[in-house]
């Protein structure tokens, strides 16, 4: 198995799922409409025997070429990173998802494909419309179209994202009508929709700052536009965000009835209010000032609203993290990648005998370190490292007292009863001997801080109980 | 040695795939060489952007040559990468565990990919839009682009590596990490093959690009004519087919024989035959009067396009033999498994086993969706709706601003709805 000892592997998807819905929702969804608009003002506040303000309408082109680049670049890459990530860390849940959702992934990539080449063409076309007033005028609807779409775009894939967290009955229900109705659906439309216009025109309050020159009246003049795009979707964000908000817990006990009340959840549930709160009132703050003040206002003034902005959009992703757990998808597979109706073989004759990687096929007394460290990769270190993000030891070091060594009897007798004290871990999916070699594994590397490596640097050792030759026997 | 003679015998994912398997297949393969030829002509193009500009150092109108080819490089990049993924997910549903062990056995690398073309593409469009300003730091401008090249040069091999890693489950055992997995036979053979491949697609399509006659040549050379860019294109396509001649016979020979077939063989041969009239053609075109080079283009484009298609048919006949055997095994390993699961379910050794079932969550989301029938059916129809106004609000608009104009700007054209 693939696994990031430090930085765990969890987080790798994250990270990088996480810059695709920045860069996606912020550059792109809200990006096109807000420069489209910036466009179409150029020609409406241009005299009338020009077509367009030519300063003006260059900033706004200049501003959609820093979204171009990104969108197209990092935006892109990180959509297919997803796809990498998940692969690595996660293959056993996402090759059955793909089994069951492919049509829906291949829509999307329809989808996605024309959104790409419009894309593609509103921006390399800017030039060239702007020699007649038609093709300008062309240009402009063009770029509003592209916005309706981009929108659609989204809605589609905030429904398929919705259907595959619709818990238990992932397989009956095929239909894409599924995910429209989960009951989260609407409230994060309602949420992302307006979101991704304020991380817009925050992004291109700060691009602003960059383009123009100071106390130039072009500069006001964006600044002030700026401000009113801000002010006009800040109110409808701040809703979306309550409503999202208040929809949360009642989606958490649709999805999974046992995940309410997790102490991480309520953490992040407190926390969410402040951030909600905070990043509203920085970014209308810095949009009424610009109002008022344009010439005032300066490029440090804007960088901490415009971060806060993405952050506020970001933390939202969280959710679905804690929807999900302890399943990978609801209730067919865990989170440690194994079939929940798997467990009764497992418990009766251990995970490490149906492995098909592992240098122990069986518990012995002589193997029991290297055992463990197995079991570990197996049935843990999917959400789990030795000593880094999310560490097992921290974990347990936080249950019996910091620094103190572990005690193998206390945590063999905790492990089989962990899932019911703490409902977002899975049941432990081994035999007794296994949670036997898996204590005295942890213990071990709270004594020595070894570590794990995964099989990108130590590659795989076969099964020796399970290879072409057992196989071709059975058959 | 007993233990590295080992091989895997993964389960596979007990679940049905969601087309016929014939229908995956067809799309992999179709969907792949479409993505290709794009990779084709991002990696060739970007090449030739460095030879041209470095040439431009001497003669300006390969300077304005190697700009006129950075502009189709960096849009045929953005597709490259779009139709990426419908393979990635054909791949992913046809050969799961195959791909996913070679993709976990090469982690590092193959995750690297990301940030790695993604530095890529952002130095082809720094590359692109410094070109005025570092005009006079030529050096500088240059090894932008160079940095991309190499880049792109790199990353077909960390792709080949993983797609030749996943034919040889035997291997699996062996490796550790990307460096000793480069070095299973056949991956170089396949390595410069491609390489020969994109610069004759990109030969092909930059004489078809610059050969247009939308494409404002005369504005942008004085020299050049558009004869001597045709000439060069042709010649470079057909340099790169007569090289694949002898380095494809190299890649057949140095290939596993566990894959080998007369199917195999067949396709190969009927894709290569066909080349031969389409670099027979292109000599024509080179050797013969300057106003007949156009002749034969589109039967060239016909031929060559055939051509791909039966080599990436072989590609994908060659994967189908090597693992058929394995696949086998694969299939005998799972249905035991399940076998085995299921008789476990039945007759629980351990008292109760600790999972207890979730009261029905199913059930608890129906209730929370008012009327599953009706919700979507008013959303769909509110968003329609709102699509309608959306448009006509649009041409509204549109039509507002071209009212405010001036009477000469509307003259000679029409009103824009």
């Amino acid at each position: 198995m693939f696994h990031l000892d430090w930085l765990n592997d969890r987080f790798l998807i994250a990270m990088i799922a996480i810059l695709h819905v920045l860069i996606n929702h912020g550059l792109a969804v809200g990006f096109i409409p807000y420069i489209t608009w910036l466009e179409h003002k150029g020609v409406r506040n241009s005299p009338s025997d020009q077509i367009t303000d030519k300063d003006w309408d260059h900033t706004a082109y200049r501003m959609m070429k820093v979204a171009f680049i990104i969108t197209t670049t990092i935006g892109a890459l990180t959509g297919v990173g997803i796809w990498f990530s998940v692969a690595l860390v996660s293959p056993a849940s996402i090759g059955s998802l793909i089994r069951v959702f492919y049509w829906a992934w291949f829509t999307e990539w329809l989808v996605f494909v024309s959104e790409v080449v419009l894309i593609l063409i509103y921006f390399l076309t800017w030039k060239k419309a702007n020699g007649s007033l038609r093709s300008k005028l062309r240009h402009i609807r063009f770029g509003w179209f592209l916005s309706i779409f981009s929108w659609l775009t989204m809605a589609i894939i905030v429904s398929i994202l919705g259907f595959m967290m619709d818990p238990g009955n992932w397989k009956t229900h095929h239909s894409l009508l599924n995910g429209f109705t989960n009951p989260i659906y609407l409230p994060q439309l309602a949420f992302r929709t307006p979101t991704a216009m304020v991380v817009a025109g925050m992004f291109g309050y700060v691009l602003v700052m960059l383009f123009t020159r100071r106390s130039s009246p072009l500069r006001a003049g964006f600044v002030r536009s700026s401000g009113k795009w801000l002010l006009c979707w800040i109110p409808l964000s701040l809703t979306g965000a309550i409503i999202y908000y208040r929809a949360m817990p009642a989606a958490m006990t649709a999805n999974i009835s046992v995940a309410v009340g997790t102490i991480e959840f309520q953490q992040y549930y407190d926390l969410l209010k402040y951030v909600i709160a905070g990043a509203v009132s920085l970014v209308a703050i810095i949009a009424a000032f610009g109002i008022l003040k344009p010439g005032k206002v300066r490029l440090v003034m804007v960088i901490i609203p415009c971060v806060m902005a993405f952050g506020f959009l970001g933390i939202f992703e969280r959710v679905r993290e804690f929807i999900r757990k302890p399943y990978v998808i609801a209730g067919y597979m865990y989170s440690n990648l194994l079939r929940k109706e798997d467990y009764p073989l497992f418990q009766q004759d251990g995970i490490l005998k149906y492995a098909t990687y592992t240098s122990t096929p069986e518990v012995t007394a002589d193997n029991k370190i290297e055992a463990g460290r197995n079991v570990f990769m197996l049935a843990c270190s999917r959400c789990h490292t030795t000593h880094g993000i999310n560490s097992i030891t921290d974990v347990f070091e936080r249950m019996y007292g910091p620094g103190r060594p572990l005690n193998e009897n206390a945590m063999a007798a905790y492990i089989p009863n962990m899932h019911e004290g703490r409902t977002f871990m899975p049941p432990f999916p081994g035999n007794k001997k296994e949670i036997e070699a898996l204590v005295a594994y942890i213990r071990y590397i709270q004594q020595t801080g070894e570590t794990l490596e995964g099989a990108q640097t130590e590659g795989v050792i076969v099964n020796r109980t399970n290879n072409t030759e057992t196989t071709q026997i059975q058959k | 040695m007993f233990y590295l003679l080992q091989v895997p015998v993964p389960r596979d994912i007990p679940l049905a795939l969601p087309l016929p398997e014939w229908l995956l297949i067809g799309l992999l393969v179709i969907s792949f060489l479409l993505h290709i030829v794009f990779v084709n002509l991002m990696i060739g193009g970007s090449i030739l952007t460095l030879w041209a500009e470095i040439k431009g150092l001497k003669n300006k109108e390969y300077d304005t040559l190697a700009l006129e080819i950075a502009r189709t490089t960096t849009v045929n990049k953005s597709m490259a990468v779009v139709l990426g993924i419908a393979p990635l997910l054909s791949i992913n549903t046809l050969y799961t565990v195959y791909f996913y062990s070679a993709n976990a056995l090469t982690g590092l690398m193959w995750i690297s990919i990301i940030p790695l073309v993604a530095i890529a593409f952002l130095m082809t469009y720094l590359h692109k839009y410094s070109w005025q300003r570092l005009h006079n730091n030529k050096p500088l401008h240059i090894a932008i682009n160079a940095i991309a090249v190499l880049i792109f040069l790199f990353i077909p091999l960390i792709f080949l590596v993983n797609i030749n890693l996943m034919l040889f489950p035997g291997k699996w055992g062996t490796i550790h990490g990307f460096l000793s997995a480069l070095l299973l036979p056949n991956v170089f053979p396949r390595y410069l093959h491609f390489l020969c491949a994109s610069m004759a697609v990109t030969g092909l399509f930059l004489f078809g690009y610059f050969g247009r006659k939308a494409y404002p040549f005369e504005v942008h050379f004085q020299q050049l004519t558009r004869y001597d860019i045709k000439r060069k294109t042709y010649s470079l396509t057909l340099a790169a087919s007569v090289t694949q001649f002898l380095l494809g016979p190299l890649l057949l020979l140095t290939l596993p024989a566990k894959g080998m077939g007369w199917n195999l063989i067949g396709i190969i041969l009927s894709g290569a035959a066909i080349a031969i009239p389409a670099m027979w053609w292109i000599w024509k075109a080179i050797s013969g009067p300057r106003e007949n080079i156009d002749r034969h283009f589109w039967k060239i484009v016909t031929a060559m396009s055939i051509t791909v298609l039966f080599m990436g048919s072989g590609r994908h006949v060659y994967r189908a033999n090597a693992l058929a055997a394995h696949k086998m095994r694969m299939k005998a390993r799972t249905a035991e498994f399940e076998q085995r699961s299921a008789t476990a379910r039945a007759k629980p050794v351990i008292e109760e086993p600790a999972i207890r079932i979730a009261p029905s969550p199913g059930d608890i989301t129906k209730e929370s969706a008012t009327s599953p029938m009706s919700t979507p059916y008013l959303l769909t129809m509110s968003i329609i709706l709102l699509l309608m106004i959306v448009v006509q609000l649009v041409r509204l608009s549109s039509n507002i601003l071209y009212l405010r104009k001036d009477r000469r700007l509307r003259t000679d054209q029409e009103p824009p709805n």
